[in-house]
Order: structure tokens, then sequence, then C-alpha cells
């Protein structure tokens, strides 16, 4: 029932690892590592405590990073397998613990291959030169002569081999290589990288054996369901619990208190029914009686919001970038378009809902999680029970799905919580209504869009404002500007228009804001790529060809880069030749501009960089009778750099245009008196098969640059790609998210 | 007494009637491969088979549970081998997982049904069975592939 258990970390290496292993990294950092003490000195980065190799072959592999759909848990630890010429056959992956000793471990932002893929080969290589040298060493020949097939030394002038787990305890014994030593394969010697790997955990996933944060337990624990405040930042006045102890298998009710502000990922508070399973603690749930204090977030509604936010984007707001001169080029008149565009707020809505299970046993918490970061699980427990973090040991799950939302592990804190109060494990369990109304949204935003078009069409000046609340919000109650989502497709316009400027307006947050896949790229790139075609519209030209236009000549385009993104801004510069060919490769692969458009039928295009990755996206659409839309084929070309497993990046993709489907078509949150509306699939739409894109085609560009994202890349450019088609077939222009606040007949 | 088998075996249940069959399968007899989605059958994610057919386990009650036969995922076969899971592996469906075997048990009853369903008749079925990571294209060619692996 609980395979979980059975990887504990001290079984790992005193179980796993028998007498004779080669552990690389035990001798570079301190072996209590392997073993989750916490006593040992902080290492800030140390690539070495990833791989071990058992004298029987069996090679072990630590995934840091947490494993949730996208597929890196698989993609890292073969970058390690290939750079060590493992068997993959023989390769086992344990998953990392919560320790900053791994590095960083908030599996977000697309980036767990562009971050790791260097130190993964660097790994791999350092191993596999000290097997071969002992092997020489054995041998009595130079390691030059030896080369290596997987899993084995080989030495061909003498026809012998030797196994790597036969090496592996003389191999524990030789020095460690400089890293200039260390020869990397090249690529053309790869065996896994670039090629179709199945992910590790498909054949449990398609038995059920696969363990997600719904499915850890742990001996003699209880079950939680919590009743949450309605409204964010409400307090208990009173409950009653009297009915809710009378549902069988209903034990006790505890509280949880509030959260201090800001309210990070601390609980919201509650209460909590204390069951035997999961049913009987949502039961007992619906039979409480709780009367709420006051919150000034009651005032919220997001249909006024909504007013607010769009007035807000009509006035001047913080210059995040400008170049030329915008006021003296609109001045000199041209023809002037301007429009406005709004998103909702949406639900992350993972298949998984929030989930976790803690002890709290003398003053420290072990927790089993579906986390997207575990450091910040210990970050977040320790703050609120007032522990020390290193007394907080966070094993990670697979995540079924997390978008985003599990970034914050606010449920794992509660179980923490409640575990402490009830002196045994328990096990807090989210309903899909408490997920879909405690989530951390991905904001609602309005932006305000205005260009002057000259004689030849192309704009001669391009303003944009967007507004809504941060994601800062969460972390600072007086956050009002988004200076970290500038960066999301908003500062780094790629078009070649002489006089542009970008601002971000204030707005304020009553209700917890967080990252969500893709996060201000979303209503960024709508905005942007929706206005480019009402521009092509207006000037009466191919949006095709309007597009290449605007992105203009090859060329790096000149950014404003912060310090700590120097280095990024150096391997990975905005390269609009890059753009220009994902666009081409979509209007060929599309057949664009050979069918025309109309009658309720059409093809639009939108084409984005996101998480360094970029992405041409072509959506075609069928609009029948009804004004229902239907989504026969899209069109993704992809440039991120190297890419390690090709087939995942377009399973990737085919999934990014369906999540992005739900929410070009159906989704949306609204709140009303700071209390949200929807609550489950009913009402909260995504898409189903029935309206998915049909067929999704992508094709990956070969390229030798740094590895990029694949994550979230193929989000953005969706929507306005889906809108610009409707466009197209129909005249009507999208300006508001979800089309289905849009007639269209 | 509740009486009943699940993968083969006799089981019975005397507690609440009322209880959902998910719950009992996951929290009381440990079979999690059913996962829980929604409770109340808009998911799929806890669909499991009932005398051969497909049901959502969170709104079948352990009451109608009585005197019928439920198989799960792990009941389908443990190492992977039936057609659909076997499709499912060849085409890598899967990106979190967690639909997946509610997905797996609603193929395979549709299959059971229906030797070669057309696309829009998988679309008819399939669709009750969400996937937030959006694999909805290699759901239906796995349906496809097994389709040919059963004929």
């Amino acid at each position: 029932m609980n395979n979980i258990q059975n990887v504990s970390r001290r079984r790992f290496l005193k179980g796993s690892f028998v007498a004779g292993t080669f552990v690389l990294g035990a001798r570079l950092v301190p072996e209590p590592l392997w073993a989750a003490a916490s006593s040992a000195a902080p290492v800030v980065f140390q690539p070495d405590i990833f791989l071990g190799i058992a004298s029987d072959g069996t090679v072990t592999i630590v995934a840091h990073r947490s494993e949730m759909g996208c597929g890196s848990r698989t993609a890292l630890p073969l970058v390690v397998a290939d750079e060590l010429d493992a068997d993959w056959s023989k390769v086992k992956i344990d998953q990392a613990i919560g320790d900053p000793r791994y590095g960083d471990q908030d599996t977000d932002g697309s980036h767990s291959v562009r971050s790791y893929f260097d130190q993964m080969r660097q790994i791999g290589a350092t191993a596999r030169v000290m097997l071969i040298t002992a092997a020489a060493k054995q041998w009595g020949v130079s390691g030059k002569e030896c080369t290596t097939e997987p899993g084995f030394v080989v030495h061909k002038a003498s026809a012998r081999k030797l196994s790597y787990g036969g090496l592996a305890a003389a191999a524990a014994k030789l020095p460690v290589p400089k890293k200039e030593d260390v020869l990397l394969k090249k690529r053309s010697e790869w065996r896994y990288i670039g090629k179709d790997n199945a992910l590790f955990d498909l054949p449990d996933i398609v038995t059920g054996k696969a363990t997600f944060g719904m499915d850890a337990n742990m001996p003699g624990m209880v079950y939680a369901s919590i009743e949450h405040p309605p409204v964010l930042g409400q307090t208990i006045k009173s409950y009653d619990d009297k009915e809710a102890l009378k549902i069988p298998g209903v034990k006790q009710t505890l509280t949880i208190s509030p959260f201090k502000p800001p309210h990070q990922f601390q609980p919201l508070g509650g209460v909590a029914v204390i069951a035997d399973h999961t049913w009987a603690a949502f039961q007992g749930r619906k039979a409480l009686k709780i009367d709420w204090d006051a919150s000034p977030n009651a005032v919220y509604n997001s249909d006024q919001f909504r007013k607010t936010l769009e007035s807000t984007a009509r006035q001047p707001g913080k210059v995040v970038r400008n170049v030329g001169d915008v006021d003296a080029a609109f001045a000199k008149g041209g023809k002037i378009i301007e429009a406005e565009y709004y998103t909702p707020h949406l639900a992350h809505a993972s298949m998984e809902p929030p989930v976790a299970v803690a002890e709290y046993r003398d003053g420290k918490v072990l927790a089993w999680a579906p986390t997207q970061n575990p450091q910040a699980v210990q970050e977040t427990i320790a703050g609120v029970m007032g522990i020390k973090k290193e007394d907080v040991t966070c094993h990670v799950t697979l995540l079924g799905g997390g978008f985003g939302r599990k970034s914050k592990p606010d449920q794992v804190a509660e179980a923490a919580v409640l575990s402490k109060q009830l002196g045994k494990p328990v096990k807090v369990v989210w309903s899909r209504e408490d997920d879909i109304k405690f989530d951390f949204f991905h904001s609602v935003a309005a932006m305000y869009l205005k260009a002057a078009i000259g004689p030849d069409g192309k704009p001669t000046a391009w303003l944009q404002r967007t507004v809504y609340p941060p994601i800062g919000s969460t972390f600072d109650v007086n956050a009002k500007y988004a200076d970290d989502e500038m960066g999301l497709g908003w500062n780094n316009l790629p078009f070649d228009i002489p006089n542009h400027r970008a601002e971000n307006g204030p707005a304020d947050a009553h209700v917890r804001i967080g990252w969500f896949r893709s996060v201000a790229n979303i209503y960024h790139a709508f905005a942007i790529h929706s206005f480019a075609d009402e521009l092509a519209n207006a000037a009466n030209k191919d949006s095709v060809q309007y597009l290449l236009e605007l992105i203009g000549p090859p060329r790096r385009v000149p950014l404003e880069y912060k310090p700590e993104e120097q280095d990024e801004a150096k391997r990975y510069p905005l390269d609009t030749a890059r753009l220009r060919r994902v666009v081409e490769i979509v209007a060929e692969k599309s057949g664009w501009g050979k069918r025309p458009s109309g009658k309720g039928h059409g093809f639009g295009i939108a084409a984005h960089r996101s998480f360094l990755t970029y992405v041409a996206t072509v959506v075609e659409v069928e609009v029948d009778g009804d004004g229902q839309v239907q989504i026969p084929n899209v069109w993704t070309a992809v440039d991120a750099g190297t890419v390690v497993a090709p087939d995942n990046v377009r399973n990737q993709f085919e999934g990014a245009a369906n999540f992005a489907a739900s929410l070009a078509l159906l989704s949306e949150i609204t709140v009303t008196n700071g209390v949200v509306n929807q609550g489950n699939f009913g009402d909260y739409k995504l898409i189903r098969m029935d309206r998915a894109a049909r067929h999704t085609h992508v094709y990956v560009v070969e390229s030798d640059a740094p590895p990029a994202g694949v994550g979230e890349p193929g989000v953005p450019p969706f929507a306005p790609a889906l809108y610009n088609a409707v466009y197209a077939a129909t005249g009507k222009r999208i300006r508001e998210m979800p089309l289905s606040k849009t007639k269209l007949v | 007494m509740i009486r009943f088998k699940v993968n083969g075996t006799e089981r019975t249940y005397d507690g609440d009637p009322q209880m959902p069959l998910l719950w009992y399968l996951r929290d009381i007899a440990g079979f999690t491969g059913t996962k829980f989605g929604c409770g109340m059958a808009l998911c799929g994610a806890c669909t499991v088979h009932q005398n051969g057919d497909a049901v959502r386990s969170c709104s079948v009650s352990m009451g109608e549970v009585d005197g019928t036969s439920i198989t799960t995922i792990e009941g389908l076969s443990t190492k992977g081998l039936h057609p659909v899971q076997k499709a499912w592996m060849e085409i890598k469906v899967p990106q979190c997982g967690y639909c997946q075997t509610g997905q797996i048990m609603q193929a395979v009853a549709l299959l059971n049904q229906n030797h070669n369903p057309s696309d829009q008749e998988i679309d008819a079925v399939m669709s009750g069975n969400l996937c937030r990571c959006g694999t909805y294209q290699r759901i239906r060619a796995a349906i496809h592939q097994a389709a040919k692996e059963l004929a």
C-alpha cells in the first residue's frame, strides 16, 4: 500500500549502498546528506551529492527537482547517466528531500534543465573518468586507451572490459579529478540526450503504483479536512461542532490559527475536522457551524474591480521600458489605434488537490508532500511552528500536476500544526472546492495599448500599459506594482518600433495571488499579440507578414538587465533571428495563406518568447452556426535550445495547447464580497477531449544553444493565436478572456 | 453486511453504506491507484469497473456495491500488460500521470464495448475524464492503438 516509506534516506544509504559502493559525493561533501541528517555545515551548491554506484552495478541518481508532469525527474538523471555512460535500465532514481545543499529545488520557472544541465553533465563525466582510471590501473594500461560502453569500461586493444559495479570500490579510493581534467562527451556521442526516452515513472503510472501525495501514508495517521475562512483574512468568532462530532468516524475538531500578514505560504486558519478516513472528515465539515469575523477583503467584487483596473490602465503608470519618444511620435499623427484587454483570475486546478501528511515529534517535523519546493516546506513550517528549518524533513512524492500551485506549501504546514496538537501523524486532504476557492490565484489583469501607424502600415509608436495585483502581494502587504513580473513578456517587446513605452499601474490584492503556469506571460502575450493582429488588419496586411515586419531584421534586442540577470543576458540574448525562424516554420507547416479565412473558418498566429524559449503558434478554428469553436489543428514551432527529451517536449507543447485552450475558451474565477463563486469542475470549466485541440503538430528546432524552458512557453502564444483565428473566421475581435464571455453569433 | 469482490477477491464491509466506494478503496482497502479528483463525478480520476462497466467510484455508495464485482487499476494487470496499458506506454501518454489510471479504466471499458471506436465515439466516452496536463491527443491515439492490438 505504501511504497514511499520504503525509500527513507537512512535506508537509502544503509540499504541500497552496500559495502564497496562508490558514492562520489560522499567524499566531497559530508556524508550525512545522504542520510538526511542536518548537522553538517551548509554547502551552497555541491553537485556531486547526486550520484552513487553500487557494486552490483546499480547506479542511483538523485532527482532534486520535483516531478509534476514536466519530466525533469527523468531528464536531469538522464543527463548524468549519459555522461557517465551508465546503462539506463540499471539506473534508480532517488527523490531528494528538501535541503539547500542540493541547490535551488523550487521546480518552477521552467528552469530545471536550463539551470542544472551543465552540472549534471559534469557529475556524470567526473565519475566516468574515475571509473576509467580505476580500470586502467587494474589493467596496467593508460586511461587514454580505455573507452566506455553502458555500464562498462572497455580496453579495446586487449578486448577486456570491467563493469562499473566491479570498479566502484576501486574508483571510490581515487582522487576526484579537477574540472578541467574531465572531458565531456561530444554531442554526437550522446546516447540518451536528444533521444525519445520515456518518463522514468511511466510503468508505475499506468499500473497505479506511482505514489502521489494523495497516496502517502504514515502509520497511525488520522485524516483532516479544514474549513477555511471564506474571505481572506477572516477569523473564527465562534463555532459549533456538535453535529460534526456525531458523524461516524469523526474524532474531534481543532482550530488552526490565522496567518500573520503578509500571508506568504502560511495556513489560512480555520476549523479542522479530524477523522478515521477522508470521507468522514469531509462529512464532518459539512456539519460544522462557524461564525466568522469580518475582513477588509469582503469589499472585493471582481466585477467592480475590473472597472478600477481598466481605469488605472488608462492613466500613465510606472515606466518599465522606454525607447525613443512615444508622446512626440503620437503628436505627429498617423492612424491611431487603441485597444483594451482583460483577463480574469484563474485557479490552477491540478488534478490532485493539495494534500500532505506530516508528523510532529520531539520538536521535529517529518512531512511527505506533493510539493514543487521542499525547501519552502521547511521554511514555512519552521516559521509557523517556531522551530529550525533544519528540523523539518520534507520528502517529495510525485505531484498530480502543480502548475505553480504546489510551490506554496500551506497545506503541508496545516498537517504539521495539526500533528503537534494531536500527537500523531495527520494527513490533510483538500477537497476540489477547497482547491478552487482557496487557491493562490492567477491574477486578474487589464491592459491598454495604443499605437500610431505610419503610411507604410508599420507602427511609428507603441504604448502599452498593464495593471494587476502583483504576486509580490503574497509577500508584502504594500506591494502594488508588478516589478518582478515585468520580465514576463512586458519589458522585452521584441518588435522593431522606433518609439515604444511599457508601463505598469498599481493594484491592490484581495485574494491570494500566485504563480500560475506561464504567469504574467499569459495576459501580456494575449494583449500584445492580439494588438499586433489588430494593427495588421488596420494596415490591411497579412498577419504573418506583418508579424515578421514587426519583429524586424535579425538582431539582438537591447534590453536592460538587473545585476542578477547579467549571466542570463549573456547566455540567452533576445535574438530576433530565432523568433523569426519559428514564425516561418509554423507559417510553412500550417500552409498559411493557402486557404482563405472567413465564413467560420480561420487561422491565427502569435509568437512569444518566454522562459528563454522561442515559440510561434498557428491555431486553426472552425466556428459553427451556434458560435461554438472547434480547434482542428494547432502548429507550434519551438526553439528551446538544446533539448534533452524531444518527445517529452512535444508532449509538453501538446498539453500546453490544451491548458491554454481551457483559459482561452472556458475558465474564469469571479469573486463576490470576497468569496470565490466557483468550486468544482461544473462551474470552473476546463477543456475536455471533445473541444480540445484535435491535432497539435509540434516542431522542435534543432539547436546547439544552451537549453531553455519547455514546461511553460507553449501556453502564452496560444490564446492570442486562437483569438486572431476567431477574428479571421468571424470578424469578431476578442478582447476579454475567456472566449465564452463574447457572443460570436 | 455488504459483500462484494475487489479484483476477484471476496470482501465484506459493515460501515456506513453511504460511504463512497472511492474512499473505501483508498483509505480502507489501500487501493490507491484509484484517484480522488472532484468527488462529484465531474473528472473521472476515480473511474473503476463495476461488473465490467466504468463507474465514478466517488459517486457510487458502498450500499450500491453490495453483490457486485469491482475492478481497479490494480486488478487490470499489475505488470502493465493489458493492451491499453501497453499502448499508454508506447505512445508515452502521461505527463503528471494522476488522471491516467482513471483514463485507462475508462478506455478499457470503452474498448470492451466497442472494439473499433471512431474519433467521435472516443470523444463522446472520454470527455468525462479530465486531464489538466492536456494529453487528450495521445489518449485518443493510444485507444486507437490498443483497439488494433485487441482486434
